[in-house]
């Protein structure tokens, strides 16, 4: 079982990364980087799936136990399975007129098809309005947590007011009387907004940019060497 | 902002509820019987027809094929009163217009533009989603918490079918199915020579281990599931590791060795010839150093004491800089798509903005202006 368990997976493991290194640098194997690019995508489909009887399972199994809230798992389950119905079976959707006795030749989010009626009128309502409510806990945060109690938080929340400031028209207004063209026009708020974007922001993310690079290089050289195992929950 | 699930509501809560209820239907009522009313999507309908067009093969001996072709409705009539006994194909298809569109149509007396139950009622879902959604900021409820179960039934639904047609078929059953996909599925698909392509067997690879991932749903054949795992986790290891190292090590340090000295571009007198010049190449110098700053602060092997301590104090404030930048950023995103479910809302459903969605032409007017 130690093989089937730990040996295979990490020769595989082994195997795969650096296939995709040497695909990099030599052209007879580039074929190999793109074959395991199609399999990987391949296998990201079937995590979808994976996802999905996960979540049958476990809401099956809240509805058995009749668990507080279990009528909501019941909603997730139908929602879920028409969905899925909808989408796979194409239902409503319009043939490609190329190919008018196809029926599957259509695009599955063609306007019209039932799949398109849930992703305009369910799915994207819900998800925007949940990103879209993130603004008054992000205000309310900002509210109790900014304080300008030392200088860096100063730094901080005097950047956030002239990025904020300087794309909207208030800020551009509060300093319109400085003349576009004169020596102080860098101190308009819609410039000192790109200055700030185009030197100090640009610093901060460029060395942490290079810092998440290096630590990603470093763990995946210890996955691919075999020392990191921890992604076959061993805890080693 | 908002309370836990578990307390349960006092009536002073339950009553602002019932008010907060009140008023939105009291509005909706209200609007609905104000001016064009609300809330109700037009279409226009769009004939599909196709008509057969059988073409026999040139040797006579070879099936025949047949190709699909659409007509305009006036000839499609036509055409099928003179020919009988072909086959065809039809549909309607419907785009979605302005109200403004139906109204003028009606003031006309009368067009092809028709009221859409379908569309209708999926505004009217849409409008009740977004504001079960937002009544969170009071507290958690029935109605948000409904939403929340919708969200995560249709998400996992709407992905999974995404990956089936845009991975699954064209990455694995046109290559070992094709035959089938192109029946079937995929009609415009080319057919490799001979019907099949053996060096697409390979793909029974992603296929089996695909299958093993599946596996990890069933209690004695979890183990199976790492084998998968352990392809992607490799692949990404390798990928990552070469992209990452490209791009964001030696572009990024590229990109930060770069000349101090910047000439100035404004060249109308020579006082802002040098004092662009100035402000380009100290740009320039506070890039570098910035960059160097966060670097030695991000150095955790050596301690901060002395110089690097300084160094790294000056990173920090870049840091600062930045993380200031990107809450703003993330504030003004936040803030836009808000805007755009108010937008939504007030416009789309209520009409209250825009009624007759003029908005597009006065905009033009405007931009015509200036």
């Amino acid at each position: 079982m130690q093989i089937l368990t730990r040996s295979i997976p990490l020769f595989i493991t082994a195997v795969a990364g650096v296939v995709m290194i040497l695909s990099a640098f030599f052209p007879y194997t580039s074929d190999w980087g793109k074959f395991a690019g199609q399999f990987f995508n391949i296998l990201a489909a079937f995590a979808f799936v994976l996802g999905g009887g996960n979540l049958l399972k476990l809401h099956l199994k809240k509805i058995s136990d009749q668990r507080p809230g279990w009528a909501y798992s019941g909603v997730v389950l139908v929602c879920f399975i028409v969905t899925l119905f909808v989408g796979l079976m194409k239902i409503g959707a319009y043939p490609n007129p190329t190919y008018p006795n196809v029926h599957f030749s259509g695009e599955t989010q063609g306007s019209g098809s039932m799949f398109w009626w849930f992703y305009e009128y369910v799915f994207k309502p819900l998800t925007s309005t949940m990103f879209a409510m993130l603004a008054f806990y992000v205000a309310s945060a900002a509210f109790r947590a900014f304080r300008a109690k030392n200088f860096e938080a100063i730094l901080l929340l005097g950047t956030a007011f002239i990025v904020l400031l300087g794309r909207t028209f208030a800020g551009v207004l509060a300093t319109g009387w400085i003349p576009p063209d004169s020596a102080f026009s860098g101190l308009r708020l819609e410039n000192l907004s790109v200055y700030v974007m185009q030197v100090f922001n640009t610093a901060g993310t460029r060395a942490i940019m290079i810092g998440i690079a290096l630590g990603i290089a470093s763990t995946s050289m210890k996955i691919i060497l075999g020392i990191d195992r921890s992604f076959l929950g061993s805890g080693d | 902002m908002s309370s836990s699930v578990s307390e349960p509501m006092t009536s002073a809560q339950r009553a602002i509820w019932a008010i907060v209820c009140l008023v939105i239907v009291l509005i909706v009522v209200a609007r609905s019987f104000v001016g064009h009313g609300m809330g109700r999507v037009y279409v226009e309908p769009k004939p599909m027809d196709f008509v057969a067009e059988v073409s026999e093969s040139a040797d006579g001996e070879s099936a025949s094929t047949v190709d699909w072709k659409q007509l305009p409705p006036t000839e499609f009539a036509a055409y099928v009163a003179a020919n009988p006994g072909t086959e065809t194909i039809s549909w309607v298809e419907y785009d979605q217009v302005p109200p403004r569109s139906y109204f003028a149509q009606e003031t006309a007396g009368g067009g092809p533009i028709v009221f859409s139950w379908p569309r209708t009622i999926g505004l009217w879902l849409a409008a009740f989603f977004t504001l079960a959604i937002f009544s969170f900021l009071y507290r958690d409820n029935p109605f948000y918490k409904f939403a929340e179960s919708v969200v995560v039934g249709v998400s996992a639904g709407y992905w999974m079918v995404v990956g089936f047609w845009d991975t699954i078929v064209p990455n694995l059953l046109q290559r070992l199915l094709p035959a089938f996909s192109k029946e079937y599925l995929t009609p415009g698909m080319e057919l490799p020579a001979g019907g099949f392509d053996m060096v697409n067997l390979v793909f029974l690879i992603p296929l089996v281990l695909g299958l093993m991932l599946v596996c990890r749903l069933l209690p004695k054949c979890g183990w199976m599931s790492l084998w998968p795992l352990a392809f992607i986790v490799g692949t990404m290891a390798g990928l990552r590791m070469v992209s990452y190292i490209e791009s964001d090590i030696l572009v990024q340090t590229k990109e930060t060795v770069i000349p101090l000295y910047v000439q100035g571009d404004n060249t109308s007198s020579t006082f802002m010839l040098v004092w662009t010049t100035i402000w380009s190449s100290l740009a320039q110098i506070l890039l570098v150093i910035g960059v160097l700053a966060c670097l030695v602060y991000f150095f955790f092997s050596v301690e901060h004491k002395g110089a690097v301590g300084k160094t790294a104090r000056v990173g920090i404030w870049y840091l600062m800089i930045t993380f200031g930048a990107a809450f703003g950023f993330t504030v003004m995103g936040r803030i836009a798509l808000l805007a755009a479910r108010v937008e939504f809302l007030f416009d789309d459903w209520m009409w209250l903005i825009d009624p007759m969605q003029q908005r597009e032409f006065i905009t033009a007017s405007v931009g015509l202006l200036f």
